[in-house]
């Protein structure tokens, strides 16, 4: 065998990543790409070190003094959490994003799963000019949105002087449901817009056996529909929940009060005004981080099915 | 601690799970019954009613409310025709936001999409390959704020000098460089603040760009080489051609969360020092300043730079479909 076919023949079994490196010259493509990943790691490592550090050693030093002289405190997260005094007690804005997130999730997903299925199964007149609408609506940024949904809850909604609605006069903790409809609404155009793509390929024949034994689109709807989709649900309730979870604007317009804010909305205006209480900020950014953060590891999969079904929130 | 102070909140929850289930309940009976009597519209009606009521009121309804309040003063009531539109194209606090918002729509889908594409290039295939992208994606699961805490203390300041904190001054020092305010220097604070969504949206067009890859055909690269194509050759005029949907659908995406972005601006500058965005100070025209009409304004601008990509975007996926047949 000369040497050429050697080469020939240990080139087969190589994968494309294999030929692309040998390409760019390996040594360079290894040294950028660990460079990389490095720098990517290194700004939320610092936070989560300096998280564990106290007081003082936050305002003295920087967080990789903490290799040579280790010193670690949860005092900061005992404060952030609990205490009365001011920049704590984040603990009741941790469980104001909880009750968001869990109706702000639910609600719009399963409207969502509704309205698709019967977008892509229930043949009725104009069913396609009524999709390229909600398709259409992903165009709408949420800031179109904001003012007069604002004063709808506030004001009421009249045509001249008929009250269709009258005002809600929400305060306090009863704020948290005008966050938990401004979120449905929101996610309501690209949960339907994906939930169809993926509703659209279940096997017709499936459906028309279905419905010559009998069932009701009620029954399709819950006993074929739904088990079939339920990655592609999945997968739209990460991308909700780490919308919902990691939301600030929405939070901060829809429940301003500082008790009834969700915690990623009080962590961006503690951060803005950057004031008094800066050191607590890293244990309170990873209380915020760590949920959405493991949830997101854990779930990845469904997360990244959901980004390929070629997705866009518009 | 006291657990009895957070009752009302779960108190609430539960009475909106209830209410939920509730309405569900009586949607599912409607349904049955109109199923019974095989009537499609009303089967269809019923299912769609949820998403369309909400959808009616809180986003249709409203964005031809922000329209026509653009046309109004502050409070809503005085008609000014055109005058607000005038603002923000003449006023040189608006035009610097124009400016600003102009920088980061261009430069980051650039940025993030080709640090995205070099990435996935370099890690393809590698031992380890999946940690690799799991490092770089990690961003996306912290939130705009998160982020720009995070960030907050790698460019830290500390006036004395002595003893910086911030990562990025501590180098500086360390190679024997006076410190920088980094945030307050304006123009570049602007792209200070391009890093930390630079630093989210790579991940996303890695993981993207890393799965088209998958689909690039060995035997065209391979005839490639073999016919005696430069590396360089190969990347340019097959690799990036064979996913170049991948590459639009990957740089529209970030362009439209790049233009509506309010959170990092709000959190690490509040939009001092030259740094405001449009998205930003749309919010802070409405609900600080409390003009009405400014912020409708913003808030339209918004719209019209997102609908030709999104419509561009549309028209990529139909090609797409085409040629997948």
């Amino acid at each position: 065998m000369t040497a050429a076919a050697r080469e020939q023949a240990a080139r087969i079994g190589e994968t494309r990543g294999d030929r692309l490196r040998r390409m760019l010259s390996s040594r360079v493509a290894s040294v950028v790409a660990l460079l990389i990943a490095v720098l990517w790691t290194i700004p939320t490592f610092g936070l989560f070190i300096n998280s564990l550090r106290p007081d003082q050693e936050i305002r003295t030093s920087g967080w990789w003094t903490f290799f040579t002289d280790p010193e670690i405190s949860l005092y900061n997260y005992n404060y952030v959490l609990y205490s009365d005094s001011q920049g704590g007690g984040l603990f009741v804005n941790l469980i104001n994003t909880v009750v968001i997130t869990i109706i702000g999730v639910l609600v719009p997903v399963t409207f969502a799963a509704l309205a698709a299925y019967a977008l892509s199964w229930i043949n009725f007149r104009g069913r396609n000019a009524l999709y390229i609408g909600i398709f259409a609506l992903q165009v709408v940024p949420l800031q179109m949105a904001l003012i007069p949904l604002l004063s709808i809850f506030s004001r009421g909604l009249h045509i001249g002087d008929f009250t269709l609605m009258p005002a809600w006069d929400l305060d306090g903790v009863y704020t948290i449901v005008q966050v938990w409809i401004a979120h449905s609404i929101f996610g309501l155009p690209l949960a339907i817009f994906l939930l169809h793509n993926f509703m659209r390929e279940l096997p017709g024949d499936v459906m028309e056996a279905a419905r010559i034994d009998g069932a009701t689109h009620s029954q399709i709807f819950r006993k074929v529909v739904l088990p079939l989709v339920t990655p592609a649900l999945a997968s739209i309730a990460i991308f909700q929940f780490l919308w919902v979870w990691n939301d600030f604007l929405v939070g901060r317009t829809f429940a301003p009060g500082e008790a009834t804010r969700p915690l990623t909305a009080v962590l961006g205006d503690m951060a803005g005004t950057w004031g008094f209480g800066w050191t607590r900020l890293p244990a309170a950014a990873f209380i915020a981080i760590i949920v959405p953060l493991v949830v997101f590891l854990l779930l990845q999969r469904y997360f990244v099915r959901g980004l390929l079904a070629g997705s866009v929130k518009g | 601690m006291d657990i009895s102070a957070y009752l009302d909140r779960f108190g609430l929850l539960a009475v909106g799970l209830i209410a939920f289930v509730a309405i569900l309940m009586a949607l599912y009976g409607l349904a049955e019954l109109a199923s019974r009597r095989d009537r499609n519209r009303a089967v269809a009606t019923v299912f769609l009613a949820p998403a369309v009521l909400f959808l009616l009121v809180g986003l249709v309804y409203p964005a031809v409310r922000t329209f026509a309040m653009s046309f109004f003063g502050s409070e809503g009531d005085e008609f000014v025709g055109l005058r607000n539109y005038a603002w923000a194209v003449s006023d040189p606090d608006a035009l610097q936001i124009l400016i600003n918002t102009a920088l980061w729509i261009i430069v980051v889908p650039l940025l993030s999409t080709a640090l995205g594409l070099v990435y996935a290039v370099l890690i393809d295939g590698r031992t380890g390959e999946r940690v690799y992208k799991a490092l770089v994606f990690l961003p996306m699961g912290i939130s705009f704020v998160g982020a720009s805490i995070i960030w907050k203390f790698v460019y830290q300041y500390s006036g004395t000098g002595e003893n910086q904190i911030g990562l990025l001054n501590a180098v500086l020092r360390g190679l024997g460089l006076q410190p920088v305010n980094w945030l307050t220097e304006f123009p570049m604070n602007n792209f200070l603040l391009m890093v930390v969504l630079i630093w989210i949206e790579v991940g996303f067009a890695t993981v993207v760009l890393s799965a088209a890859l998958k689909g690039v055909p060995i035997e065209m690269i391979e005839a490639a080489r073999i016919d005696g194509a430069k590396p360089a050759q190969i990347f340019w005029n097959i690799t990036v051609p064979s996913i170049r949907s991948a590459i639009v659908v990957v740089a529209v995406t970030v362009f439209i969360a790049t233009l509506k972005l309010f959170d990092i601006v709000r959190a690490m500058t509040q939009g001092h020092y030259g740094t405001d965005v449009l998205a930003h100070n749309m919010v802070e025209q409405a609900f600080r300043l409390n003009n009405d009409g400014r912020g409708a304004t913003l808030a339209v601008l918004l719209f019209l730079l997102v609908v030709p990509v999104v419509i561009y975007q549309v028209r990529n996926m139909r090609r797409q479909e085409l040629e997948a047949r």
